[in-house]
Protein backbone atom coordinates (compact mmCIF):
# COMPACT_ATOMS: atom_id res chain seq x y z
CA UNK A 1 0.00 0.00 0.00
CA UNK A 2 1.11 3.56 -1.04
CA UNK A 3 1.09 6.59 0.45
CA UNK A 4 1.01 9.89 -1.24
CA UNK A 5 4.75 11.19 -0.21
CA UNK A 6 5.48 8.24 -2.26
CA UNK A 7 4.62 8.86 -5.63
CA UNK A 8 6.55 11.50 -7.67
CA UNK A 9 5.62 12.97 -11.28
CA UNK A 10 7.09 10.92 -13.48
CA UNK A 11 7.19 7.78 -11.82
CA UNK A 12 6.04 4.82 -14.40
CA UNK A 13 3.38 2.38 -12.85
CA UNK A 14 4.32 -1.18 -13.27
CA UNK A 15 3.07 -2.80 -16.47
CA UNK A 16 0.55 -4.87 -16.94
CA UNK A 17 0.67 -7.91 -19.77
CA UNK A 18 -2.25 -9.99 -20.74
CA UNK A 19 -3.04 -12.40 -23.75
CA UNK A 20 -6.26 -11.71 -24.35
CA UNK A 21 -8.43 -14.49 -25.61
CA UNK A 22 -12.61 -14.79 -26.79
CA UNK A 23 -13.28 -15.92 -23.11
CA UNK A 24 -11.63 -12.68 -22.02
CA UNK A 25 -13.81 -10.73 -24.06
CA UNK A 26 -16.93 -12.61 -23.66
CA UNK A 27 -16.51 -12.82 -19.94
CA UNK A 28 -15.95 -9.11 -19.77
CA UNK A 29 -18.59 -8.46 -21.44
CA UNK A 30 -21.36 -10.59 -19.52
CA UNK A 31 -19.76 -9.47 -16.40
CA UNK A 32 -20.73 -5.78 -17.12
CA UNK A 33 -23.94 -6.91 -18.37
CA UNK A 34 -23.32 -5.88 -21.68
CA UNK A 35 -25.23 -8.20 -24.67
CA UNK A 36 -24.55 -6.53 -27.54
CA UNK A 37 -23.35 -9.07 -30.17
CA UNK A 38 -20.20 -7.20 -30.82
CA UNK A 39 -18.74 -8.73 -27.45
CA UNK A 40 -19.64 -12.64 -28.02
CA UNK A 41 -20.61 -12.72 -32.14
CA UNK A 42 -17.65 -13.13 -34.39
CA UNK A 43 -19.97 -13.20 -37.28
CA UNK A 44 -21.71 -10.10 -36.25
CA UNK A 45 -18.69 -8.09 -35.54
CA UNK A 46 -16.84 -9.24 -38.88
CA UNK A 47 -19.79 -9.17 -41.21
CA UNK A 48 -21.80 -6.20 -39.58
CA UNK A 49 -19.13 -4.13 -37.82
CA UNK A 50 -16.10 -4.94 -40.36
CA UNK A 51 -13.72 -5.62 -37.44
CA UNK A 52 -11.59 -8.69 -37.66
CA UNK A 53 -13.19 -10.67 -34.40
CA UNK A 54 -15.21 -9.41 -31.46
CA UNK A 55 -13.29 -6.99 -29.35
CA UNK A 56 -13.16 -5.93 -25.87
CA UNK A 57 -16.08 -3.92 -24.69
CA UNK A 58 -15.99 -0.13 -23.04
CA UNK A 59 -16.96 -1.16 -19.16
CA UNK A 60 -14.73 -3.82 -19.40
CA UNK A 61 -11.78 -1.89 -20.43
CA UNK A 62 -12.56 0.27 -17.44
CA UNK A 63 -12.17 -2.85 -14.78
CA UNK A 64 -8.84 -3.62 -16.75
CA UNK A 65 -7.75 -0.02 -16.21
CA UNK A 66 -9.50 0.09 -12.32
CA UNK A 67 -7.19 -3.28 -11.41
CA UNK A 68 -4.37 -1.46 -12.76
CA UNK A 69 -4.54 1.29 -10.83
CA UNK A 70 -5.42 -0.52 -7.94
CA UNK A 71 -2.75 -3.55 -7.82
CA UNK A 72 -0.42 -0.08 -7.77
CA UNK A 73 -2.18 1.97 -4.89
CA UNK A 74 -3.30 -0.78 -2.61
CA UNK A 75 -7.06 -1.31 -1.35
CA UNK A 76 -7.27 2.19 0.17
CA UNK A 77 -6.50 3.77 -3.46
CA UNK A 78 -9.82 5.09 -4.34
CA UNK A 79 -10.77 6.02 -8.17
CA UNK A 80 -11.88 9.51 -8.60
CA UNK A 81 -12.29 9.36 -12.21
CA UNK A 82 -11.40 7.62 -15.18
CA UNK A 83 -11.55 8.67 -18.52
CA UNK A 84 -10.62 6.40 -22.27
CA UNK A 85 -10.96 7.20 -25.36
CA UNK A 86 -10.82 3.53 -27.64
CA UNK A 87 -8.55 3.96 -30.69
CA UNK A 88 -8.52 1.12 -31.58
CA UNK A 89 -10.50 -2.30 -30.91
CA UNK A 90 -8.41 -4.82 -29.20
CA UNK A 91 -9.50 -8.65 -29.75
CA UNK A 92 -8.42 -12.57 -29.10
CA UNK A 93 -4.93 -13.31 -29.53
CA UNK A 94 -4.11 -9.70 -29.36
CA UNK A 95 -1.54 -8.81 -25.99
CA UNK A 96 -2.20 -6.06 -24.49
CA UNK A 97 0.04 -4.17 -21.92
CA UNK A 98 -1.43 -1.18 -19.59
CA UNK A 99 1.08 1.28 -18.90
CA UNK A 100 0.74 4.39 -16.75
CA UNK A 101 2.40 7.59 -15.67
CA UNK A 102 1.97 9.86 -12.97
CA UNK A 103 1.11 13.39 -14.89
CA UNK A 104 0.49 15.09 -11.50
CA UNK A 105 0.53 14.95 -6.82
CA UNK A 106 -1.54 17.06 -4.67
CA UNK A 107 -3.62 17.86 -1.93
CA UNK A 108 -6.71 19.27 -2.53
CA UNK A 109 -8.27 21.70 0.14
CA UNK A 110 -10.30 19.48 2.01
CA UNK A 111 -6.85 17.11 2.66
CA UNK A 112 -7.23 14.93 -0.04
CA UNK A 113 -4.23 13.38 -1.93
CA UNK A 114 -4.93 13.04 -5.79
CA UNK A 115 -2.10 11.56 -7.86
CA UNK A 116 -3.14 12.17 -12.22
CA UNK A 117 -2.44 9.60 -14.50
CA UNK A 118 -1.82 9.15 -18.11
CA UNK A 119 -2.42 5.32 -18.78
CA UNK A 120 -2.17 3.67 -22.21
CA UNK A 121 -3.16 0.00 -23.22
CA UNK A 122 -1.43 -1.04 -26.08
CA UNK A 123 -1.16 -3.85 -28.78
CA UNK A 124 2.46 -4.30 -30.46
CA UNK A 125 3.19 -0.64 -30.93
CA UNK A 126 -0.21 0.47 -31.46
CA UNK A 127 -2.25 2.33 -28.57
CA UNK A 128 -5.46 1.13 -28.59
CA UNK A 129 -6.38 2.89 -25.61
CA UNK A 130 -5.30 6.37 -24.23
CA UNK A 131 -6.85 7.30 -20.53
CA UNK A 132 -6.45 9.34 -17.93
CA UNK A 133 -7.00 9.00 -14.50
CA UNK A 134 -7.50 10.79 -11.10
CA UNK A 135 -6.56 8.76 -7.69
CA UNK A 136 -6.80 9.50 -4.06
CA UNK A 137 -4.43 8.05 -2.32
CA UNK A 138 -3.42 8.24 1.38
CA UNK A 139 -1.70 11.15 2.69
CA UNK A 140 -0.99 9.33 5.55
CA UNK A 141 -0.95 5.46 6.99
CA UNK A 142 -3.65 6.11 8.80
CA UNK A 143 -5.70 8.03 6.20
CA UNK A 144 -8.26 6.37 4.20
CA UNK A 145 -9.75 8.05 1.42
CA UNK A 146 -12.93 5.75 1.04
CA UNK A 147 -14.20 7.56 4.77
CA UNK A 148 -15.02 10.95 2.49
CA UNK A 149 -18.06 12.04 1.18
CA UNK A 150 -20.12 14.68 0.02
CA UNK A 151 -18.11 18.15 0.29
CA UNK A 152 -15.00 16.18 1.49
CA UNK A 153 -14.62 14.22 -1.78
CA UNK A 154 -14.33 15.91 -5.11
CA UNK A 155 -13.08 13.76 -7.79
CA UNK B 1 -23.22 25.56 -26.18
CA UNK B 2 -23.16 26.71 -29.95
CA UNK B 3 -25.89 24.97 -31.36
CA UNK B 4 -24.61 22.64 -34.25
CA UNK B 5 -25.70 24.07 -37.67
CA UNK B 6 -27.73 21.64 -39.38
CA UNK B 7 -29.32 20.02 -35.85
CA UNK B 8 -33.09 19.01 -36.47
CA UNK B 9 -35.04 20.86 -34.11
CA UNK B 10 -36.28 18.22 -32.29
CA UNK B 11 -32.76 16.78 -31.40
CA UNK B 12 -31.86 20.09 -31.06
CA UNK B 13 -35.01 20.73 -28.04
CA UNK B 14 -33.57 17.80 -25.81
CA UNK B 15 -30.35 18.35 -25.59
CA UNK B 16 -29.67 19.05 -21.92
CA UNK B 17 -32.67 18.09 -20.87
CA UNK B 18 -32.52 14.77 -18.27
CA UNK B 19 -34.58 11.74 -19.92
CA UNK B 20 -35.02 8.01 -19.02
CA UNK B 21 -35.04 8.40 -15.43
CA UNK B 22 -35.30 4.63 -14.22
CA UNK B 23 -34.69 2.20 -11.54
CA UNK B 24 -32.50 -0.56 -12.47
CA UNK B 25 -33.80 -3.97 -13.01
CA UNK B 26 -32.54 -5.62 -9.50
CA UNK B 27 -30.64 -4.33 -6.54
CA UNK B 28 -27.00 -4.46 -6.59
CA UNK B 29 -25.38 -8.32 -6.32
CA UNK B 30 -22.31 -8.96 -4.63
CA UNK B 31 -21.75 -11.92 -6.87
CA UNK B 32 -21.78 -8.99 -9.76
CA UNK B 33 -18.65 -8.20 -7.67
CA UNK B 34 -16.96 -11.12 -7.93
CA UNK B 35 -17.39 -11.97 -11.22
CA UNK B 36 -16.20 -8.41 -12.43
CA UNK B 37 -13.25 -9.06 -10.03
CA UNK B 38 -12.87 -12.62 -11.85
CA UNK B 39 -12.98 -11.21 -15.26
CA UNK B 40 -9.70 -8.87 -14.84
CA UNK B 41 -8.15 -11.22 -12.37
CA UNK B 42 -8.44 -7.91 -9.83
CA UNK B 43 -6.80 -9.39 -6.43
CA UNK B 44 -7.81 -5.85 -4.57
CA UNK B 45 -8.95 -7.47 -0.99
CA UNK B 46 -12.27 -4.91 -0.62
CA UNK B 47 -13.72 -7.44 -3.20
CA UNK B 48 -12.74 -11.01 -1.84
CA UNK B 49 -11.94 -10.76 2.09
CA UNK B 50 -14.82 -9.21 4.33
CA UNK B 51 -12.73 -8.16 7.11
CA UNK B 52 -10.68 -6.27 4.93
CA UNK B 53 -13.40 -4.64 3.01
CA UNK B 54 -15.45 -3.32 6.80
CA UNK B 55 -12.03 -2.06 7.93
CA UNK B 56 -11.30 -0.01 4.63
CA UNK B 57 -15.36 0.51 3.17
CA UNK B 58 -17.28 0.02 6.02
CA UNK B 59 -18.62 -3.39 4.07
CA UNK B 60 -18.62 -5.01 0.01
CA UNK B 61 -18.62 -2.60 -2.24
CA UNK B 62 -19.29 -2.66 -6.36
CA UNK B 63 -16.06 -2.41 -8.03
CA UNK B 64 -16.08 0.93 -9.45
CA UNK B 65 -16.16 0.54 -12.96
CA UNK B 66 -19.44 -1.78 -12.95
CA UNK B 67 -21.57 1.56 -12.38
CA UNK B 68 -23.14 1.25 -15.48
CA UNK B 69 -23.84 -2.48 -15.34
CA UNK B 70 -26.60 -1.81 -12.78
CA UNK B 71 -28.81 0.35 -15.00
CA UNK B 72 -28.34 -2.27 -18.06
CA UNK B 73 -31.73 -3.92 -18.61
CA UNK B 74 -32.17 -7.97 -18.51
CA UNK B 75 -31.82 -9.34 -21.99
CA UNK B 76 -34.67 -10.83 -21.93
CA UNK B 77 -37.92 -10.39 -19.45
CA UNK B 78 -41.64 -12.21 -19.74
CA UNK B 79 -43.98 -9.70 -21.62
CA UNK B 80 -41.42 -7.18 -22.81
CA UNK B 81 -42.49 -7.21 -26.91
CA UNK B 82 -39.32 -4.80 -27.33
CA UNK B 83 -36.06 -5.08 -26.57
CA UNK B 84 -35.34 -2.74 -23.86
CA UNK B 85 -31.71 -0.54 -24.33
CA UNK B 86 -29.07 0.47 -21.94
CA UNK B 87 -28.54 4.29 -23.01
CA UNK B 88 -31.39 4.55 -25.10
CA UNK B 89 -30.93 7.92 -26.05
CA UNK B 90 -28.17 6.46 -28.18
CA UNK B 91 -30.34 4.36 -29.99
CA UNK B 92 -32.76 7.65 -30.27
CA UNK B 93 -30.05 9.22 -32.48
CA UNK B 94 -28.96 6.13 -34.30
CA UNK B 95 -32.79 6.33 -35.47
CA UNK B 96 -33.17 8.95 -35.95
CA UNK B 97 -30.17 9.85 -38.06
CA UNK B 98 -30.65 6.52 -39.76
CA UNK B 99 -27.64 5.86 -38.81
CA UNK B 100 -27.25 1.54 -38.30
CA UNK B 101 -23.96 1.27 -37.05
CA UNK B 102 -22.14 2.95 -33.93
CA UNK B 103 -19.38 2.76 -31.92
CA UNK B 104 -18.55 4.33 -28.26
CA UNK B 105 -15.06 6.37 -28.78
CA UNK B 106 -15.05 8.19 -25.51
CA UNK B 107 -16.14 7.38 -21.58
CA UNK B 108 -15.71 9.63 -18.33
CA UNK B 109 -16.60 8.34 -15.62
CA UNK B 110 -16.33 10.38 -12.44
CA UNK B 111 -17.29 7.94 -9.22
CA UNK B 112 -18.85 9.15 -6.03
CA UNK B 113 -20.69 7.12 -3.00
CA UNK B 114 -19.75 3.63 -3.45
CA UNK B 115 -22.55 1.41 -4.24
CA UNK B 116 -23.24 -1.12 -1.93
CA UNK B 117 -25.00 -4.89 -2.02
CA UNK B 118 -29.18 -4.21 -1.84
CA UNK B 119 -28.98 -0.57 -3.13
CA UNK B 120 -31.23 0.13 -5.98
CA UNK B 121 -29.57 2.17 -8.75
CA UNK B 122 -31.58 5.30 -10.52
CA UNK B 123 -30.36 6.54 -13.58
CA UNK B 124 -31.10 9.26 -15.69
CA UNK B 125 -29.81 10.31 -19.20
CA UNK B 126 -29.45 13.59 -20.79
CA UNK B 127 -28.04 14.53 -24.17
CA UNK B 128 -24.86 16.90 -24.40
CA UNK B 129 -24.19 17.31 -27.78
CA UNK B 130 -24.12 16.08 -31.26
CA UNK B 131 -21.90 16.86 -34.40
CA UNK B 132 -22.66 17.73 -37.70
CA UNK B 133 -22.39 14.98 -40.17
CA UNK B 134 -18.39 13.66 -41.14
CA UNK B 135 -16.40 11.21 -42.37
CA UNK B 136 -14.17 8.84 -41.04
CA UNK B 137 -12.49 5.35 -41.21
CA UNK B 138 -15.80 3.37 -40.67
CA UNK B 139 -17.97 5.51 -42.49
CA UNK B 140 -20.35 8.57 -42.28
CA UNK B 141 -21.93 9.59 -39.40
CA UNK B 142 -22.43 11.55 -36.22
CA UNK B 143 -20.77 12.17 -33.15
CA UNK B 144 -22.66 12.69 -29.72
CA UNK B 145 -22.52 13.42 -26.38
CA UNK B 146 -24.92 11.75 -23.40
CA UNK B 147 -24.09 11.55 -19.54
CA UNK B 148 -26.02 9.43 -17.31
CA UNK B 149 -26.26 10.00 -13.15
CA UNK B 150 -26.82 7.01 -11.07
CA UNK B 151 -28.01 7.53 -7.85
CA UNK B 152 -29.31 5.48 -4.73
CA UNK B 153 -32.15 5.02 -3.07
CA UNK B 154 -30.69 7.51 -0.73
CA UNK B 155 -30.72 10.02 -3.75
CA UNK B 156 -26.80 10.25 -3.18
CA UNK B 157 -25.23 10.25 -6.57
CA UNK B 158 -22.99 7.35 -7.52
CA UNK B 159 -21.13 8.60 -10.07
CA UNK B 160 -21.69 10.14 -13.73
CA UNK B 161 -20.33 8.99 -17.09
CA UNK B 162 -20.12 10.59 -19.64
CA UNK B 163 -20.19 8.46 -23.03
CA UNK B 164 -18.78 9.92 -26.78
CA UNK B 165 -20.46 7.81 -29.31
CA UNK B 166 -20.07 7.48 -33.07
CA UNK B 167 -23.21 6.50 -35.45
CA UNK B 168 -22.21 5.83 -38.64
CA UNK B 169 -23.15 4.12 -42.01
CA UNK B 170 -20.22 1.95 -43.22
CA UNK B 171 -18.94 3.73 -46.41
CA UNK B 172 -18.88 -0.01 -48.31
CA UNK B 173 -21.67 -2.48 -47.68
CA UNK B 174 -20.96 -5.83 -46.12
CA UNK B 175 -20.30 -8.59 -49.44
CA UNK B 176 -22.99 -10.45 -47.79
CA UNK B 177 -25.67 -8.02 -47.56
CA UNK B 178 -28.30 -8.07 -49.88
Amino acid sequence: MITLEQVKVGDALPALTYDVTSTTVVLGALATRDWRPMHHDYHFAVERQGVQDIFLNSPNQGAWLERFLTDWTGPKGRLGRLQFKMRKPIFPGDTMVIEGLVRDVSVDKTGCGWAELELTIRVSDVTCTESEAKVAIPTSPDDNPWQRHGERWNP
Amino acid sequence: MTPTPDLPADVQQVIGKLQYEEEGDFPVEQGYFWTSAASVENANPIFWDDAVADEITTGPIAPLSLLSAWFRPHHWAPGRAVEKLPLQIHFDLKARFELPEAIMTENVTTFHEPIRPGDMITSAQRLVSVSEEQTRRLGTGRFWVIDVEYRNQRGELCGVERWTGFGYRRIDPPKDTP
